[in-house]
């Protein structure tokens, strides 16, 4: 294993992210919520974000299981857009995010990493109303 | 037991005699470290043999089949029908037009489901898959069944990874039409005992359709010896080119199918009112064929003769068990699937903290290739309760070398990720 390798996609704070995740868990006041699964590989990411009146993220929180790069961009994800405006958040692209994941992607594993940002964005259309439960279940099914 | 016997009373074969034959495996034929190819389950390498092969038939010999009446068509028609009696021979089928050409097991297996399925099966006909079938014995099984109102019975596996073979025969019965089944698992490496299942399909007055494609490439295949009613396998597996592949098929039920595809070559006579179809094996090779990939088919069966399917199954088995044994070292590693001596030269896991994408990238930075997945088979994973593993799959011109590499390489990335 060459560990030197300035390619590397497993890079220190990539691998930091893996182990020591911003956020793995539930966010206890959730506004918003939504979960995917990436079916080819069988990653699954759900991200639950509070959002204030102001539309300002409050927390933002992540879950999920799947390999190194998928948990470490959710996580990179969440620690980025809290305290964003959810507007900013909704501009934000897929090169923006491959971007401040950092280490170099194959296109095949830059699905991988783009899985929380994809959940990401529907999360923020998708309000956890009156009927909270239903829309886990939904997302989730 | 009986495999581990026959592994140390067959033929050698020399892998690193036979390396010089691909060329893709040379050093420096593709960039980054000498490549370990070990995806053999997903698509093999080509000798320089089978390249040489096609090569000569579009430089001397290319044209259209069965068509012109002029010296190439006439040619390549020959070849291309040396290439069915080649393929013929390799199963030993009874007769050369019970071999079809298609574009590779996929296709073969959804034109029984559609052809033979659309006529033969009645609302609430049973059909037996396992739980270990790719999604090419699965998903035409479901779309006939969707079409017919068939049902789809499954039989279960043992922990171990094996067929359950006394639910197979409690799930067996008179509204059984058709047991579909993988002759070896393309995940757990499973060599299924077909020669039981057939006699006991038959004794349910029910047909056995086999798909060979992990079998085909790597032991001897005899259709009339294992009583197989239909049998698939693609040449890509098996040293050959992509687009090609085969659907033996007794001549009774050959007879008896309508036409899948319709086109030029299927038909022996069209009318505004109609058509009638071409005798076989014509009847199911509507349109162009895979000319030149039947050619490099039977190019690269001849190779495997020359060879020797039980050398190259015998080597396998050789690569499986070292494989069990090194990998089985390595702590938070677990293979999937039975001991060595029930599988073919497929062997799968999954480690504990490291997902098989990131086992897979590792390997590859080490020039290592597997596969990461649910390799087309996601009710076994579901099965298993994993949602991918890795996959390492073997062929002739694999080395026990190259298996201590992949453990090597395995340990390292385990280490790494289980430094933090
Ligand atoms: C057991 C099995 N069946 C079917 C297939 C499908 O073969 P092909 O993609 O060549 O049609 C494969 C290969 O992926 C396989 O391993």
């Amino acid at each position: 294993m060459r560990l030197d390798d300035r390619d590397d996609i497993y890079q220190d704070h990539v691998l930091a992210h893996y182990e020591e995740p911003f956020h793995r868990g539930h966010c206890p006041r959730a506004t918003h919520a939504h979960e995917d699964d990436n079916p080819l590989c069988g990653d699954r990411v759900r991200i639950e974000l509070e959002v204030d009146d102001a539309g300002q993220v409050q927390s933002a929180y992540f879950d999920g299981q799947g390999c190194c790069i998928s948990q470490a961009a959710a996580s990179m994800l969440c620690e980025r857009c809290e305290g964003c405006h959810i507007d900013e958040l909704r501009k934000f692209t897929a090169p923006e995010m491959l971007k401040l994941f950092g280490a170099p992607l194959t296109p095949n594993r830059q699905k991988c990493c783009l899985l929380g940002w994809r959940v990401i964005q529907s999360a923020l259309f998708s309000p956890l109303a009156a009927s909270s439960e239903s829309a886990s279940e939904q997302a989730s099914a | 037991m009986n495999a581990l016997r026959s592994a140390a009373a067959a033929p050698l074969l020399d892998p690193l005699a036979l390396r010089a034959d691909f060329p893709i495996l040379q050093p420096g034929a593709s960039p980054g470290p000498e490549l370990v190819f070990l995806d053999n389950g997903a698509s093999t390498q080509r000798p320089r043999q089978v390249l040489d092969a096609m090569t000569r038939v579009y430089e001397h010999s290319y044209a259209n089949v069965h068509r012109g009446i002029h010296r190439l068509s006439e040619e390549c028609t020959e070849l291309y029908e040396q290439a069915r009696g080649r393929v013929q021979r390799f199963v030993n089928a009874a007769e050369r037009e019970e071999i079809i050409f298609t574009r590779g097991t996929t296709e073969s297996l959804n034109l029984v489901a559609r052809s033979w399925g659309e006529v033969n099966l009645r609302p609430g006909d049973e059909i037996l898959l396992t739980l270990l079938e790719h999604h090419a014995n699965i998903v035409p099984w479901q779309q006939a069944a969707a079409r017919t109102g068939a049902v789809i019975r499954w039989v279960p596996l043992t922990d171990d990874g094996r067929l359950d073979l006394a639910k197979f025969s409690e799930l067996l019965g008179p509204r059984t039409r058709l047991v579909a089944v993988a002759a070896i698992s393309n995940v757990l490496g499973t060599v299924n005992p077909l020669v039981e299942i057939a006699r006991q399909t038959h004794a349910a007055g029910a047909l056995l359709a086999v798909d060979a494609a992990q079998s085909v490439p790597h032991m001897l295949t005899d259709v009339q010896e294992l009583g197989a009613d239909f049998l698939a396998c693609s040449g890509h597996k098996m040293l050959g080119p992509t687009g090609i592949g085969v659907l033996y098929a007794r001549r009774a039920l050959l007879e008896a199918m309508p036409p899948f595809l319709g086109g030029g070559s299927m038909i022996r006579r069209v009318t505004l009112e109609g058509f009638e179809p071409a005798e076989l094996p014509s009847k199911f090779e509507a349109g162009t064929p895979p000319i030149v990939e039947a050619i490099g088919l039977g190019a690269a069966i001849e190779y495997l003769e020359r060879v020797g399917l039980a050398a190259i199954h015998a080597h396998e088995l050789r690569l499986t068990q070292e494989a069990h044994a090194l990998l089985g070292q390595i702590e938070g590693l677990r293979i999937l699937g039975p001991a060595p001596e029930h599988k073919g030269g497929i062997v799968s896991f999954v480690v504990d903290g490291l997902h098989p994408h990131d086992a897979a990238q590792l390997l590859d930075r080490d020039g290592i290739a597997v596969r990461a997945g649910h390799h087309c088979a996601m009710p076994l994973h579901q099965h298993l309760g994993i949602p991918a593993s890795t996959r390492a799959s073997f062929y002739l011109y694999n080395t026990l070398d190259e298996v201590a590499r992949l453990a090597a390489s395995i340990a390292a990335a385990r280490a790494r990720f289980k430094r933090r």
